[in-house]
């Protein structure tokens, strides 16, 4: 146990452990790899410093299904809030508001998300996309589609985010088998547990091979 | 969630100012533990500073060294060609880690950085020294099940919570931080510290110090890893044990051999006596066993939690004889 207390023990580092300025010579950011300076300067000129007081209301630029937007949010204000309270999206669902249920799940630049778990403001010049940004018109998504055929719900709370983590499951390749399906889609609760329905319903457009 | 101000910087010397000169300011990356927690309460930061647009999000080999920008997503790094074929044993653990969701907004650097998920810590209305340093520790003699049973202090016994962090501990990982005061390397094993007299430290980084990245070690571990997370459900939940193991094989012989442990304790456990122990010993069942026995030795259990004294050198067990299964 002694050799196990020495390395799990509670080691501070020794102060003489070779410090230069990291202002002035930043070796392990060049050894990271870091893009090119100017590129690094021209997005600083843009953001940095771009301060907001708590009690301001900052501008926001995003687009959502589609739509560029233009809106003015406290910094506080979630996605999921914008999306519901000042978008009047209110398909996107609030169940746990604490990134367990899944239920608020959208993409954004195409990568599934907790919107409960995200700042508005920090989605600038980002493309979300929620349950009603998914069908073409009148014409379904497939797996919303799959969803009615395989009766992958009951009280349909969790369903928008089923859809939307379902569609991002197929299209990242995680839809190989109903295991896989499992698992990929386990962040998402559906408490009158309409799994088997739900795994149906994704297995089945994801073997379908349409383009999802 | 009370209101805070908000800025974004894009250089590591913007962050690092923007938290040298603001004593009130915190950092966020992916966000998704620490929103929790202001929601709840727990934290109330009064500026955020949104280090998203920091350029550190590239993965690359470099020589014998995998690099990992402080700011790649969870869900990258998991399936980052580099990170399967070198690393095989870090995108198991990281896959085991929260839901898909999460790991698309979660960065490693926030990874290393979230907070335990002890529920005294995450109410305000509990006593919790981690969180308010004085009102006691209400897990010691109260819901405990999830708690530590390696290096506990009468001060705190909450658990780090990582998966991601048991693997790396196992891998040698280093951390690369820039701070005010300059750069510097902390060995993984280093990074996390025990509770000790001062549980609201989690690790031993200083005020205002930034994760910049990752490297990691080739290793000879390749074909023999496993990463097992027993829990209460079998997914999208933290680990009551998991251990990660890696293993060299030459024939039935252990060449090398690295454990770490989570769920155990207040950092990445890391099992140095059983592995010396395995060391040139026969990949057999009895010998694995006889290396957890080992590895358990020291542990205390508090009550709810005595189950991990049998489940965690099982665990162990387990997950070597999965690991040297696998070619």
């Amino acid at each position: 146990m002694a050799k196990d207390n020495e390395i799990n023990g509670q080691p501070e580092h020794s102060p003489d452990q070779g410090r230069r300025s990291f202002l002035k010579n930043s070796s392990l950011l060049s050894a990271l790899a870091l893009a090119p300076p100017y590129i690094v300067k021209a997005a600083g000129a843009e953001w940095d410093e771009k301060a907001a007081r708590f009690f301001e209301r900052v501008p926001l630029s995003i687009e959502v299904n589609g739509r560029s937007r233009t809106l003015s949010i406290e910094p506080r204000t979630t996605l999921l809030d914008l999306l519901r309270e000042q978008l009047a999206l209110t398909g996107t669902k609030k169940g746990c508001d604490h990134g367990q249920c899944g239920a608020c799940t959208v993409h954004v630049d195409g990568k599934r998300v907790l919107s409960c778990l995200s700042l508005a403001v920090m989605q600038e010049g980002k493309k979300v996309t929620t349950i009603e940004g998914l069908a073409e018109g009148e014409k379904l998504h497939p797996l919303q589609e799959a969803f009615i055929k395989h009766d992958g719900f009951q009280c349909g709370y969790c369903t928008p985010g089923q859809i939307m983590s379902g569609v991002a499951c197929i299209r990242e390749g995680h839809a190989g088998s109903d295991d896989e399906v499992r698992e990929y889609m386990s962040g998402n609760i559906c408490r009158c547990g309409a799994y088997p329905n739900i795994v149906k319903a994704i297995r089945d457009v994801q073997k379908g091979g349409q383009k999802v | 969630m009370i209101n805070f101000d908000y800025i974004r910087v894009s250089t590591p010397t913007a962050a690092v100012d923007a938290l040298a000169k603001d004593k009130a300011a915190q950092w966020i990356a992916g966000g998704t533990n620490l929103i929790d927690l202001m929601k709840k309460g727990v934290l109330n930061p009064q500026k955020l500073v949104d280090i998203n647009n920091l350029p550190l999000k590239e993965i690359r080999k470099e020589g014998k060294v995998l690099r990992i920008g402080a700011l790649a997503l969870n869900s990258d790094v998991s399936e980052h060609e580099l990170v399967l074929q070198s690393q095989p044993l870090l995108a198991q653990a990281l896959k085991a880690g929260a839901s898909q969701q999460i790991r698309n907004m979660a960065t490693v650097g926030g990874n290393m950085m979230q907070r335990t998920r002890c529920p005294y810590f995450y109410n305000p209305d509990m006593p919790c020294n981690k969180r308010e340093p004085g009102t006691g520790c209400g897990a010691l003699k109260g819901f405990n099940r999830m708690h530590a049973i390696f290096g506990t202090s009468d001060k705190c016994i909450a658990v780090h919570p990582s998966d991601m962090c048991i693997a790396l501990v196992a891998l040698d990982a280093t951390v690369l931080v820039a701070g005010p005061k300059g750069e510097r390397r902390i060995p993984f094993q280093n990074f996390h510290r025990l509770p000790g007299e001062l549980p609201q430290r989690d690790n031993t980084l200083e005020r205002g110090e930034l994760i910049l990245g990752l490297e990691i070690p080739d290793n000879p571990f390749a074909d023999h890893v496993h990463y097992l997370k027993v829990r209460d459900r079998s997914s999208y939940a933290f680990a009551l044990v998991s251990v990660a193991a890696a293993l060299a094989l030459k024939g039935k012989t252990i060449q090398d051999v690295r454990l770490g442990m989570g769920g155990v304790a207040h950092k990445p456990w890391r099992l140095v006596e059983a592995e010396s122990f395995l060391k040139g010993k026969q990949a057999t069942e009895a010998v694995f066993r006889e290396a957890a026995n080992l590895a358990m030795r020291g542990a205390k259990g508090y009550g709810q939690n005595n189950f991990k004294l049998k489940l965690g050198p099982n665990t162990i067990v387990e997950a070597l004889k999965k690991a040297t299964e696998k070619a």
